[in-house]
């Protein structure tokens, strides 16, 4: 009796030390994580409040942390309500507004090309099978593993032969410039489509389905996470991009998309003056992406952890 | 001695295998060349006069056998390249052996005045036009066999009696038995500008002398076989090309080592951590790292490199004013200190984006595994090190790999962050010490005035290689793509 009864102390002495380490180490994860948070979160918070600061305008870093005095000058004069920045020389090639829309255009434009491309690349090689099927894949797969920007000189005077190189039409040039590999990115779309069974197909093509049927009908329905993680990671990639922007639109800031429009910013000899008009651009481009990120984030995460586990 | 040569027959080695691989595939080439023109032959020794008159006119054997839109499309295909070839394709052609040997010069009119340039040869368009012609004739050579084939073929069924297929059936079949090229048309054209021609283009650069000196169209430039390779590999003098490529191809090797190690690692740490069983808000912290994948490399890393500039950098002024350094430190001046803020940035950059794809795997690990672990008295370390870690290494291989290769050529990192510097009197110009050979690449032929395009293409197709190799290596231990049909 008495003996069990020394026996349950024991046992629960035993029980609450290790609730209390575990709630100590609880409480370690939560500021680790909390820690991490802050460092990958600050940096952009910081651009963020920045972009509102109205003190030692012409100073990058100033030595308080925080803004002493706060204006939308920034913001005014990015959206071109300052009509007087535009004849100082320093700032009379900042068009952002112009910058945007183009941005918007072409990734829009590319978005919707390079989405078509991807799907009908991936269902030709998931679903049917043709003679040159593997030596395509194999072929595409060799294409992939040179340097992205090794044949751009090429890109750009094949460009030039067609007079893409001139005026609005560069905008072209980049839409062209950024779908045209589509069809090389097929392997995360490949892979879901693969996991579709072919008994669906089959059953369809006993119906009399015709495979354009079967793609239109039955796969594509299915296929709503890749579509969106295709779609999306299409929209992006010319809002990241300034290489071959740079190379297209050469000193011209008229076409040119926000980000190289931002990257000259910050490039300038002197970036002190521009760095509060970075912030704004840098928060008008984060934010409509993130939002767009955030709503669409369960179709994302499926696209990258399906395509990483079945290489 | 009898037994030793029949077992070394039984057993040949790896080598051998592969050179008996190599040899059977070149032979299978020849062959499937040989069969080529035997096929051509027995068209031309079986076929009637109906058949016959389509090595002539293309499409007529389906013009003859009421097929007309097939016909059709044959004979334009076939006006299309004999005009293309007379206007433009043969020029280009015969220039493709010297890429041009007139050289722009300027007109002067009677009063001495330059009025204009003749018009003169352009080597970067003869080689860009002349290799697209090559594969215009290639394409071309494979629709004239097709419809040869084509017409031949209704000559046997007409023979029997066979029903030829119309231009409904034509056309109804894109949609159905022939969807793939319906479907792969598009993107083959995409591929073919955008992507083969300028690559085979560059490749060729790397053997030709096109450079500063022999910018065009003002001059031309020519073949000259293997010597850019040569001059990369030249280790003469103290920053000579051989040595500024090994020693950058030696840290992008490391970079790439180092960058996909501490990500991965660093995700799949921050993963287990969120979704550790009692570990509140979940949500709102895997949040907070998703939205950072969101916003552009480009912002986040400018962001970083003037936080971290020398002068005036806001962490340099903010561990001033916390009193913990009296002189700015140059992140980025001292080769191992860039070198080590590099990779810490770049996991900044990457943790989110390997936190997210190991988390859905992290939990699809069994929970009997680590029930029994604990039992045996293994701690977190050990789990994570006898667990862990294996079961996400085989499972992630091919993710690896891809990031491995992403991380040879991750232009935004370093352009962004030290635009290649600290330089070094060790390197050649404009070659500095976290040069990625991307990077440098970049810099000597699109980017500023270098325009060394001979030297950057030849570095591309070593860059190529070296990725090559790796790919390989893991490609051939890989299951999941050998056996394809299996997983289906």
């Amino acid at each position: 009796m008495r003996n069990e009864l020394v026996l349950t102390t024991a046992k629960q002495k035993k029980h609450r030390s290790m609730k209390a380490a575990k709630i100590t180490s609880l409480t370690v994860i939560h500021v680790i994580l909390t820690v991490m948070a802050l460092v990958w979160i600050l940096p952009f918070a910081y651009v963020f409040i920045h972009s509102f600061r109205g003190n030692d305008i012409n100073i990058p870093f100033p030595d308080q942390v925080f803004p002493t005095q706060w204006s939308l000058d920034a913001w005014s004069k990015m959206f071109g309500g300052n009509p007087e920045a535009y004849s100082d020389i320093r700032f009379n090639w900042i068009d952002f507004p112009r910058w945007f829309g183009n941005t918007l255009l072409v990734a829009c434009c590319s978005c919707v090309l390079s989405t078509l491309m991807t799907l009908a690349t991936s269902y030709a090689f998931s679903r049917m099978r043709f003679k040159l099927r593997q030596p395509y894949m194999k072929l595409i797969l060799i294409i992939g593993m040179f340097p992205g920007f090794l044949g751009m000189i090429a890109v750009y005077n094949i460009l030039r032969a067609f007079n893409l190189n001139e005026g609005a039409l560069k905008l072209i040039a980049l839409i062209f410039v950024y779908s045209a590999g589509a069809g090389m990115g097929y392997y995360i779309s490949k892979g879901f489509f693969d996991t579709i069974p072919k008994g669906l197909d089959e059953a369809a093509k006993l119906d009399g389905a015709s495979q354009a049927q079967i793609f239109f009908k039955i796969t594509l329905p299915l296929s709503k996470p890749i579509i969106v993680y295709t779609a999306l990671t299409a929209f992006m990639s010319p809002w990241m991009d300034f290489i071959f922007v740079k190379l297209i639109c050469g000193g011209d800031y008229k076409y040119c998309t926000v980000s190289l429009g931002l990257q000259t910013m910050l490039e300038l000899e002197n970036y002190n003056t521009h760095w509060i008009l970075f912030c704004v651009g840098a928060t008008m481009v984060a934010i409509p992406i993130t939002i767009l990120f955030m709503f669409l984030q369960k179709y994302y995460v499926a696209g990258v952890t399906g395509g990483s586990v079945k290489g | 001695m009898a037994e030793a040569i029949s077992q070394t027959t039984k057993q040949p080695n790896k080598f051998m295998r592969w050179l008996a691989t190599l040899g059977n595939s070149f032979v299978g080439f020849f062959k499937k060349i040989g069969s080529f023109f035997v096929g051509i032959w027995n068209i031309m020794r079986c076929g009637n006069w109906k058949t016959r008159m389509s090595f002539l006119v293309m499409g007529f054997g389906c013009f003859a056998y009421a097929q007309p839109l097939r016909g059709g499309l044959f004979l334009a295909v076939e006006i299309g390249f004999v005009l293309f070839m007379i206007f433009t394709g043969s020029f280009y052609l015969s220039k493709l052996g010297t890429l041009g040997t007139e050289v722009q010069q300027p007109i002067i009119d009677e009063t001495g005045l330059q009025v204009g340039m003749t018009e003169g040869d352009n080597s970067l368009a003869i080689l860009l036009f002349g290799v697209s012609t090559i594969l215009i004739i290639f394409m071309f050579a494979a629709v004239y066999l097709r419809q040869l084939r084509n017409a031949y073929d209704n000559q046997q069924k007409a023979e029997f009696g066979m029903p030829i297929s119309g231009a409904k059936t034509d056309l109804r079949n894109m949609l159905d038995k022939n969807f793939h090229t319906t479907l792969l048309a598009l993107p083959t054209l995409g591929i073919l500008i955008g992507t083969l021609i300028p690559l085979v283009f560059m490749i060729l650069i790397a053997f030709t002398n096109y450079d500063r000196d022999h910018l065009t169209p003002g001059n031309l430039f020519t073949w000259v076989g293997f010597e850019n390779f040569v001059n990369l590999f030249a280790m003469k003098g103290t920053n000579s090309m051989g040595k500024t490529f090994f020693s950058l191809l030696g840290w992008t090797l490391l970079w790439a080592v180092l960058a996909t190690v501490t990500t991965y690692i660093g995700g799949m740490i921050l993963a287990i951590l969120i979704n550790k069983k009692g570990v509140r808000f979940k949500k709102i912290y895997r949040g907070f790292f998703v939205i950072t994948i969101a916003i552009p490399q480009f912002v986040s890393l400018l962001v970083v490199s003037k936080f971290l500039s020398t002068e005036n950098g806001l962490v340099n002024q903010l561990l001033k004013s916390w009193g913990l350094i009296t002189q700015n430190i140059g992140w980025f001046e001292n080769v191992t200190l860039a070198r080590t803020m590099v990779v810490i940035v770049n996991m900044w950059i990457g943790i989110p984006y390997s936190m997210l794809i190991t988390s859905g795997i992290l939990m699809n690990i069994p929970e009997e595994l680590y029930e029994s672990a604990r039992i045996d008295g293994a701690g977190p370390v050990t789990t994570f090190f006898k667990i862990t870690l294996p079961y996400m290494l085989f499972v992630t291989g091919p993710y690896l790999l891809t990031q491995f290769i992403g991380n040879i050529n991750n232009f935004n990192v370093i352009f962004l962050l030290t635009g290649g510097g600290p330089t070094s009197p060790d390197l050649m110009a404009p070659a500095g010490q976290t040069d990625l050979l991307i990077t440098w690449l970049y810099n000597i032929t699109v980017n500023g005035v270098y325009k060394d395009y001979k030297t950057g293409s030849a570095i591309g197709i070593l860059v190529f290689i070296v990725c090559a190799v790796f790919s390989l290596a893991v490609y051939r231990n890989t299951s999941s793509v050998k056996n394809e049909e299996d997983f289906q």
